[in-house]
Parts: C-alpha cells; structure tokens; sequence
C-alpha cells in the first residue's frame, strides 16, 4: 500500500498561446473505496495563479493553508501579489523543510507571469514531494494516473493553442487518460487562465 | 462412441508430473485436431509443464503472490464484481468487465460470464486463466457426462466435479471464485465453489472486491417471489452500485437469465450511462439514472429540478 495512492486523484497544467490551463479529477477514495465525486484539489493562489496538489487527501488541507499563510505573509511584506516563479520556490522550500518528513503531495502550478514590458508569460511547474522543481514548457502531470496523463498529453498537446483549443485539449487528456486509471476520475474540473479572465468547468466524467 | 469415451475417462484428478509432457516431442496426433481446444488431454488427463526445481508450488508462489513481492509477478486479475441469485423466475447472473493490473485499467471489455453449455453458467473471479481453462474443461466433462448417462448433468454434480477438480491442485497456487449456475431437474440451482475447495449451494452469492456493495443492493432488493424484470432490475443495479463505488469493478454490466430452457443473454449496460441515464428501454427499468444526483432530484428544496429553458 503506497500513501500516494491511499486517497487517489491525479493534475495536469498545460501551457498554450498567452495562457494556461490547469485540470484535474474530483474523486477521494479509501483506497479502493470511492467516498467523493467532488473534492477539490485545485485552488486559486492569486488572480493569476493556480496550484494543484494531487496526493495524500489530509496533506491537501494542511498544505493548502500553509501556501496561504506564507503568501499572505508574501504580500503583506512586498506589498505586491506574487508571481508564479516566485511561488513555485516557496512551494519547493515549503517542501524541502520536511526533507526527512514529507507532506505526500506533488504540487502542480499554473500561472501568467508580467514581464518587464508590461506583458504576461505562460509559467507551469511541478513538484515532487520534496521540493524538487520541474519547469516545463510543454505540460506538467501528477498524481495516481501521471503515467497515464504523460502518454495521452505527449499524443494530443501542440504549442500555441488558444484558450478554447487549450480547454479541450487539457480535458480530453485528463478524462481519458483517468479512464485507465482505477484511483481517479468520477468527474473533472478545469481552469483556463488567459490575461483578461479565468475559464471554470466541471465535467461529467465516466462515474464507475 | 466408446472408444472416444475410453479416451477421456482415465482419473481426472493429479494430474501433475514432472515428465508428463516433454514440450517439444511426444505430439500425438490429437494435439493437431480441435478436441475443443483441449488436445493437450487426449490421454485422458491434464498435462502440466512443471518447472524442475526441488518445489514447484514455492517457486510458483514467488513468481506470482502479490503479497509477498508486489514488484515482480504474473499479473492476475484481482478487482470484480460478480453476483448470482435463484428466485422463482430461474437464476440471474450479473456481472462486470474491468480488468485491472494494479492501477492500472488494463480492459474494460472482458467477459467474466463463461457459457459452459446452453444449461449452465459460470462466472469468473481471481485469475481470469484459471477460471476460463478449467470450465471450459469443465464443459467438456458435462457433455461427456451427457454422452454416459443419456442426461443433462445436475449444477450439484458439475459444480462438485469442479471443485474436486481444483482441490487436487490446491497450494498449487490456482486462483479462482466463481458460481456455476443453471437449472437441472431440481430447478433453478446456484453453487459457489472457489479455489481452496469450498463448495456451498445457496439462493444468493457475489464474489470479488466489489461484493460487498452489490450484496447491499441485493439484500435490500431480494425476494423468492421477484418478478423476471423485477430481478433482472435487480442484479444489474447491484453490479452497477459495485462498479460506482470500487475502483476495481466498473466499466459495463452483462447480464444474463438462466430459465427451464437454458440461459439467454439479457444485454451489456454500461455503467457510466446506467449512472447518469438508466438503463433505457428495457423492462424493469425505473426511468430515470441510478447516479445519487438523478435519483433525488427534485425531491427536496437542495436539489431542484432543472428548471425549464426560457422562452
């Protein structure tokens, strides 16, 4: 029995054409008991950043907290909101603190960062549980089904797609690729994070 | 006749030896004909290749008990949900068709009913090899059965061959709980028999990781006096509530009816439509999805019925 799969639930973010997209399914499980058709794993950092944090349910609680004391303390501080980078390093040193006590979560994060010109740049990035990042520029999965995620997002994802392609893109990766999964899926939700508004959907999924 | 009789009707049981087949000689000409696909039996007497080490059984059990080593192992198939009951309509059988290897969903598709003959039925649970060669073996030796007597086996008697069957393999490492189900002279008749030789005759079974939540439904639902659409209703929904709420189970629903004159395939449901649509126009149906939403919608102020477009 392997912690990360007690609970069951899977992310994925994707980067498209000045925007992001961040996905992931709604089941908590008992092992192979299924308790929930909507748990949310994925929560709103700021306007314009996303985390998701597939794993051991009652870590996705405590971490959830912790990332939000420490980026209120962030802002208070600064005296600005923060940026996704910078976001992702205090995910990572968060993580890294319990080196030899892990919270078993593998945090997700989607987000549009300002450059200097007043622009926003796609930013995605993953985790393991113990702060290890991992920027890509393609697309980042965690979680029960991440092998199953990988091999149906290396087949359907293409640069520079725009929100709408972006949204179907993320979501037909994720609904099939929980399919093959037995710990996740019963349901999705997606968020698609473009300069001027944030997309929020949940999908019916198969329920078995 | 006779001779072909003589053929097969050697001891049926031990039928293990270290030099019984020497795999690549010793062909008889039997191995080339259909014999059901059982030409490996021509003598009379399964024939097993068995590994040459001291203990086959252990070296077996290393390669294959997921408890032990759950890294290196042959796969077997674990998580099902499959369900048999009696009323006074002949038996149901319901089962699923996810077969997974660990996490993984390896297929959604498999037939866990094997159709041993038109009169009898079994179902598959634990190792799908297992359950599939021995009755289809199993078959053979009720038409044989047929052929000596000059009448149609009893369930008791096939399923109590079977499980003497798999008793003689036992700490072998076989792996199967299944049901035969028919109707033989007696009437309707339900046997469980699994692999470590239990054998128990009863109106009501389900066997595999998702058994507790189709015995749920079961139980709450069952009577003697069931309708045929009433008990159909019955085993479908029962696997549907097994297939909902464990990861192991899932994917579709075969369902089929075992009556005076044999059984007859009743249908494939999948199990996502049967959440959110039902299982449409079929008897027994109640009209609406099984899903927890469907079912209470409209039925208190938290769940409103979905109001009507606007004109």
């Amino acid at each position: 029995m392997s912690i990360m799969e007690y609970n069951g639930g899977s992310v994925i973010a994707m980067v498209g054409k000045d925007c992001v997209a961040i996905a992931s399914d709604l089941r908590l499980g008992s092992q192979a008991l299924g308790i929930s058709s909507n748990f949310q794993r994925i929560f709103p950092v700021t306007d314009r950043v996303y985390v998701g944090l597939p794993g051991l349910a009652t870590d996705v609680t405590t971490l959830r907290e912790r990332f939000r004391y420490r980026v209120n303390m962030y802002t208070i501080k600064e005296e600005r909101e923060i940026e996704p980078e910078t976001f992702a390093h205090l995910v990572s040193s968060t993580l890294y603190q319990h080196r030899f006590g892990p919270y078993f979560i593998e945090p997700v994060m989607a987000g549009l960062s300002k450059t200097p010109s007043g622009g926003f740049k796609p930013f995605i990035a993953a985790t393991d549980l113990i702060g290890c990042l991992n920027f890509a520029k393609d697309f980042v999965v965690a979680g029960t089904a991440s092998a199953k995620l990988f091999g149906v997002a290396e087949g359907l994802w293409e640069p520079d797609l725009e929100a709408e392609d972006l949204f179907e893109t993320i979501s037909q990766t994720l609904l099939n690729a929980v399919d093959r999964d037995a710990y996740s899926g019963w349901g999705a939700i997606v968020h698609v994070i473009t300069k001027d508004k944030i997309i929020t959907r949940t999908l019916k999924g198969r329920m078995d | 006749m006779n001779s072909i009789l003589q053929r097969y009707s050697g001891s049926n049981a031990g039928g293990l030896s270290k030099s019984t087949i020497d795999e690549d000689n010793d062909f008889s000409d039997a191995m080339w004909g259909s014999e059901a696909g059982f030409g490996t039996l021509a003598k009379g007497v399964p024939g097993f290749v068995v590994p040459s080490v001291p203990d086959p059984a252990a070296f077996l059990r290393l390669h294959t008990d997921d408890h032990a080593d759950p890294s290196c192992r042959i796969k077997i198939q674990h998580g099902t949900t499959t369900l048999a009951f009696r009323f006074q309509g002949g038996v149901i059988v319901a089962v699923d068709s996810r077969a997974t290897a660990g996490s993984y969903v390896a297929s959604g598709t498999v037939k866990k009913v094997i159709e041993i003959n038109p009169y009898l039925l079994g179902t598959m649970a634990g190792g799908a090899a297992d359950c599939q060669y021995w009755e289809t073996y199993l078959g053979m030796h009720c038409r044989l059965h047929e052929l000596r007597n000059r009448e149609r086996i009893s369930v008791s008697a096939a399923s109590k061959y079977l499980s003497n069957l798999v008793y003689s393999y036992k700490g072998m490492g076989l792996s199967m709980g299944t049901m035969i189900c028919g109707w033989d002279k007696t009437g309707p008749a339900v046997f469980y028999v699994d692999s470590d030789g239990t054998r128990l005759k009863g109106d009501l079974f389900s066997v595999g990781s998702g058994s507790t939540f189709a015995y749920g439904v079961l139980d709450q639902g069952y009577r003697w006096d069931l309708t045929d659409e009433e008990a159909q209703e019955l085993g479908r929904r029962s696997i549907y509530a097994a297939g909902h709420r464990d990861a192991f189970s899932g994917n579709t629903c075969n369902l089929y009816h075992v009556k005076e004159d044999g059984w007859k395939f009743i249908g494939n449901y999948d199990i996502t439509k049967l959440h959110y649509e039902g299982p449409g126009d079929v008897a027994g149906s109640p009209g609406h999805g099984y899903g927890y939403d469907m079912r209470v919608e409209g039925r208190s102020s938290a769940n409103p019925p979905e109001a009507p477009a606007q004109a």
